[in-house]
């Protein structure tokens, strides 16, 4: 019970050295430069109190719920030697944490404004849910196939550098062909598609697949996988910028 | 307190919404097609439920305190009327150099809240179990977080100036090309992957506040095309700054070798 309680006040002391320099910035600038008072006090106390608490049952959750469920999954595929399951599960992986993405609804939200005030489509809600339901399914499958790919390479031991490099240079190719309304939400829209779940999934999934593989180092193999995910959705939506 | 219990309510919802999609996908493909049960499901499933009460809590707490005054901090900096304070005086027309205020905010809120973001101490967990140690936790979080700062600062810079996003973009392309071909192999995935994780709760809601505000108040600058790109600038310079962790890690421990013996390139 001792033992625990000290693990647990431990987390907690970590999670506020984690949240100490936004807090020093935001008061910084807030005395200092701005040299305005702090309002509401008591609120801020709360809401940091809250962040602690948060972030420390986050990172405990990783521990016991994220990352294991992840390796053991990669291993279970890797001994069952059904390529075609976990290729499936890649797949259902990636689309299925990125269309429910809220970053990348509002994300595409916005693109919609930017498409209607650009004439590229029609100035009407309609057509704008449409454009933006159309950019969400194009990057979720986008990200989709990304760990598709992803885990194919870490199979293959191909090196990442030739796929990353070889995709950069797909979008600096498109950039000059893209209309130049899509561009700069493209290159966000490949920030914006891992969230904080998907996150710890993946790079469990890419290790474990590195580890229990004979011959892939899981350090030079297993990641990489959240690196595809935010290459493609740039090439896609500048691609679906182009079509539309 | 009411809107607090309110916020707390409807933001677990929403990370519940979150979960439910990833958490089908997995008990689905582990019961259906893996057919085997879960090692230790009871400790898996309360991890899941600390994750999710976990991230709300945080989420709430981010809302409440530091959301609110760091995106009106952000106004305010970018507020011409402040800028003005700060300029030289008898200048009618603002200099990109009189909006330093905004490219030291941009790094220091680049680099804080970097260093708290959940999916980033994540992914640096991770990379200290597999490298066995080699990479340390807070060196990664610390090569991201300047990355970040770089990337924001240079971003809200093109902003002010309006040069086009993909030459910054391409050239720090053509950099990060140049330095995977010189960096240790071992690093080169994770340092692709630190650009994406970069981005997530913590960073975008306060960086699209400042992209917006600059693009706003900034004479020529149209929020809804110049806002974007903020994101893409924190994504590349990641990339870039833990590679050059990675090579100053090998140069340094080469070095403390004194040349007897060359240390093989991780692989």
């Amino acid at each position: 019970m001792k033992k625990s309680l000290e693990l647990l006040l431990k987390s907690l002391l970590e999670s506020l050295r984690d949240l100490l320099p936004i807090i020093a910035v935001i008061g910084f600038f807030q005395i200092v430069v701005l040299q305005q008072p702090i309002p509401d006090f008591g609120k801020i106390i709360l809401g940091v109190f809250f962040v602690i608490i948060g972030l420390s049952l986050f990172v405990r959750g990783l521990e016991m719920g994220l990352f294991p469920i992840g390796e053991s999954m990669a291993y279970a595929f890797a001994r069952k030697g059904s390529l075609s399951w976990l290729l499936v599960f890649a797949f259902c992986l990636g689309f299925g944490t990125t269309i429910a993405e809220p970053a990348l609804i509002s994300v595409a939200n916005e693109a919609a404004i930017v498409a209607a005030n650009g004439g590229m489509i029609s100035n009407t809600a309609d057509a704008q849910a449409s454009y933006a339901l159309g950019l969400r399914i194009t990057v979720a499958l986008s990200v989709g196939i990304a760990i598709v790919v992803g885990v194919i390479r870490i199979l293959k031991g191909w090196p990442i550098q030739r796929l990353i490099i070889g995709g950069y240079l797909g979008v600096v190719v498109m950039t000059f062909f893209a209309p130049p309304e899509i561009i700069g939400i493209a290159y966000d829209s490949g920030g914006v598609t891992t969230s904080t779940i998907t996150v710890p999934l993946v790079a469990a999934l890419g290790v474990g697949l590195a580890s229990s593989i004979r011959g892939r180092n899981p350090m030079v193999d297993g990641f990489g996988l959240i690196a595809f995910a935010s290459l493609t959705p740039m090439i896609f939506v500048m691609a679906y910028g182009m079509i539309l | 307190m009411i809107a607090v219990l309110q916020d707390l309510f409807f933001i677990t919802l929403g990370t519940i919404k979150d979960v439910l999609p990833i958490a089908s996908i997995i008990f689905g493909f582990q019961y259906l097609v893996i057919r085997r049960p879960i090692n230790n499901l009871r400790s898996v499933l309360s991890g899941f439920v600390y994750v999710l009460i976990g991230l709300s809590l945080f989420l709430v707490g981010l809302e409440e305190a530091l959301f609110p005054l760091g995106k009106l901090m952000a106004h305010q900096l970018t507020d011409p009327g402040f800028i003005r304070s700060g300029a030289h005086a008898g200048m009618d027309v603002l200099q990109w150099g009189d909006y330093y205020w905004v490219y030291i905010f941009a790094a220091a809120i680049g680099f804080s809240t970097t260093i708290a973001e959940p999916s980033l101490i994540a992914v640096a967990i991770k990379a200290n179990q597999v490298s066995g140690g080699a990479i340390g936790v807070w060196g990664l979080r610390i090569a991201v977080a300047i990355g970040v700062a770089i990337g924001i600062s240079l971003g809200t810079y093109r902003i002010v100036t309006g040069t086009p996003l993909q030459y910054y973009i391409i050239t720090g392309y053509i950099f990060v090309l140049l330095q995977t071909y010189f960096a240790p192999r071992m690093i080169i995935g994770l340092a692709y992957d630190s650009g994406g994780v970069t981005t997530s709760t913590v960073t975008v809601p306060l960086v699209a506040a400042l992209g917006i505000g600059l693009a706003t108040t900034i004479p020529g600058r149209n929020p809804l095309l110049d806002g974007f790109g903020l994101i893409a600038f924190a994504s590349l310079f990641p990339i870039i700054t833990v590679m050059a962790y990675a090579q100053i890690g090998e140069w340094y421990s080469s070095r403390a070798q004194n040349s007897a013996t060359r240390v093989s390139k991780g692989d």
